[in-house]
């Protein structure tokens, strides 16, 4: 049995001067897996995210994408291939509306001249895809010409989820989407993050809670100074030994419990 | 999560451009009623006149308050264009309308500088446009030494000549800025550019991460506002007849009075082009009727202030409730 992930990187290296905020991180995403990275605070899971996601250029290292080495200068340069970024609180714009959020960066145009030389928008098109992703995720049909600061929070990272989901055909990173939530809207963000699994598309969430790492994740990448200390399996550990490893006080030996893994080449 | 549609008396309150179109509406009403000459084409013609310069500059003033910043240096920009194009006509160097043409140019060209200083170098729009706004006045008054260009061709002073509408006498050059800001509302309103600057406005971070080539946009932001003005230069021109080096003074400040009145807000992000013609026209209107009735000018320019501060605190009220 041979899986290829499909987003990996081996020996991410990033200096901020003279903080080592990576320091030869490795990283595995297997086909349609929930992988939870977690982490103390400066231990590199910004980095690692922003690495992969175009956001940062690591000093070292490469990123394979698929098997095949990939390098992204922006954020741009990752949506283009497939990987979608959900951000904690950066998600949405306030004052423009549910469609035209959902199709920032990448507006549809009017077909013929009225596209091309007038430069008008779809809007109707835009508004009915919304809808359509909207539904397929169960986020309730709502007014799509609504500006998005109008919304509870829950229902603004829905938007931003929607907009993941409808244009990733990779790899979604989701990066403490329910850091803002209260206790029923990141319920909802969770239940939306199931329905993406099941529709096949790996994710990458991020997150300090848990109680929600334990609830959604297949696997557990574990970050630490700046490098990947344990992959886990959820199901052999419990919170506390995760959260033991996470923090340094419990050693394991790397990336145990990841057959796949080895199968793709690891040392 | 309940489906929550918005109603239309909630839509119409969220709708920035309510607000002033009913204080204009009220104004208008108001002079009617207390003064005779108020209610006339020709007035209305006049009103559209006496705010068709402060109402074209505040264009590129709202584009650069939309991305969250502020232009202190586009009466100078403009009073500049005017001194390019009429100085060159009339100089001989340039045919008219190659004249008109450098004056539009030099405009733009300030817009740029305005815009790669704001982005490149990372400066606030203010200090930026507080620097150029100096610059372009000396370079102004250094190059007109001081003298005020007159016996313009006719090119320059074509968009002055009227035209019968319905039995008014309008200016060409009422129309060119009127069918401005449809342009503009379009742009803002139904192209993905326009939808980019309010992202923008909102947060350069979400434009950034959602895409958007944010500095790009923003140079594009500062150098169309730049062109608007030196189109607000050949309507200046037009309008007085003369390339005058003192011309737009108090300009930068009235355009900005215009934006907010209409409901645009500093914070950026929201507001409507169309918003800003009403507020020039709130402007226009009051300083036209307080004349009528004989009001002194000072009083004027009082109860412009007190206007400003009224549309700024609704602007700040209604983004508290919001959040």
């Amino acid at each position: 049995m041979t899986t290829t992930p499909v987003l990996r990187a081996r020996g991410l290296v990033k200096r901020y001067g003279h903080v080592t905020a990576l320091d030869g991180a490795d990283f595995d995403l297997m086909p349609g897996e929930v992988l939870a990275v977690i982490g103390d605070n400066g231990a590199g899971k910004t980095s690692l995210i922003k690495a992969l996601t175009g956001a940062v250029q690591p000093d070292e290292g490469e990123i394979l994408l698929d098997g095949r080495p990939v390098r992204f200068r922006n954020p741009l340069d990752a949506r283009k291939h497939g990987i979608e970024t959900v951000y904690q609180d950066l998600a949405v714009a306030a004052s423009l509306d549910i469609a035209t959020n959902m199709f920032l960066g990448r507006e549809l145009r009017k077909p013929g001249p009225l596209g091309t030389i007038f430069r008008l928008l779809d809007k109707k098109r835009m508004r009915e895809e919304s809808a359509r992703h909207m539904a397929d995720l169960k986020i309730g049909l709502r007014s799509l010409t609504q500006a998005v600061e109008t919304l509870s929070g829950g229902q603004r990272q829905g938007v931003a989820v929607a907009r993941a989901v409808a244009f990733a055909s990779h790899v979604i990173v989701m990066d403490e989407p329910t850091a803002a939530l209260g206790v029923k809207e990141s319920g909802q963000v969770l239940d939306m993050i199931k329905r993406v699994r099941d529709r096949g598309l790996p994710v990458v969430l991020i997150s300090h809670n848990m109680p929600h790492v334990f609830e959604l994740a297949d696997r557990i990448h574990v970050q630490r100074l700046g490098r990947r200390v344990a992959q886990l399996n959820p199901a052999d550990h419990d919170m506390a030994e995760v959260v033991a490893i996470m923090t340094g006080a419990l050693q394991v030996k790397q990336d145990e419990s990841v057959p796949a893994a080895k199968d793709a080449g690891l040392s | 999560m309940p489906v929550i549609e918005a109603t239309l008396p909630r839509r119409l309150l969220s709708t920035p451009i309510v607000g002033p179109l009913a204080a204009l509406l009220a104004a208008c009403v108001f002079f009617s009623l207390n003064t005779e000459q108020f209610l006339s084409g020709g007035n209305f013609s006049l009103i559209i006149q006496q705010v068709m310069v402060v109402g074209t500059l505040a264009i590129g003033q709202t584009l650069i308050i939309l991305t969250a910043g502020i232009d202190l240096s586009n009466g100078a920009i403009m009073a500049f264009g005017g001194i390019v194009m009429t100085k060159l006509a009339v100089d001989g160097v340039l045919p008219p309308l190659l004249a008109i043409a450098a004056g539009l140019a030099a405009c733009a060209v300030f817009g740029l500088a305005n815009g790669l200083l704001v982005t490149r170098i990372s400066l606030p729009p203010f200090i930026v446009t507080l620097g150029m706004l100096n610059v372009v006045f000396a370079l102004t008054h250094i190059y007109s030494q001081d003298q005020t260009v007159t016996e313009l061709p006719a090119a320059l002073t074509y968009l002055g000549e009227t035209f019968r509408l319905g039995g008014t006498n309008v200016t060409y050059g009422s129309l060119v800025a009127i069918l401005l800001f449809l342009l503009f509302a379009y742009l803002l309103g139904q192209t993905a550019w326009g939808r980019h600057v309010y992202a923008l406005g909102n947060s350069p971070d979400v434009a950034r991460l959602s895409g958007i080539r944010t500095q790009r946009l923003t140079i594009s932001v500062y150098t169309i506002a730049g062109l608007v003005y030196g189109i607000a230069a050949l309507l200046l021109v037009s309008r007085t007849g003369v390339g005058d080096p003192q011309a737009g003074q108090t300009d930068n400040l009235d355009s900005i009075t215009a934006v907010v009145l209409g409901g645009t807000s500093l914070f950026g992000g929201r507001g409507l082009v169309i918003g800003t013609l009403v507020g020039a026209l709130i402007v226009g209107v009051f300083r036209n009727g307080l004349q009528l009735m004989g009001v002194p000018s000072i009083y004027q320019t009082l109860i412009t202030g007190i206007l400003v501060i009224l549309a700024v605190t609704v602007d700040q009220l209604s983004r508290r409730r919001t959040r």
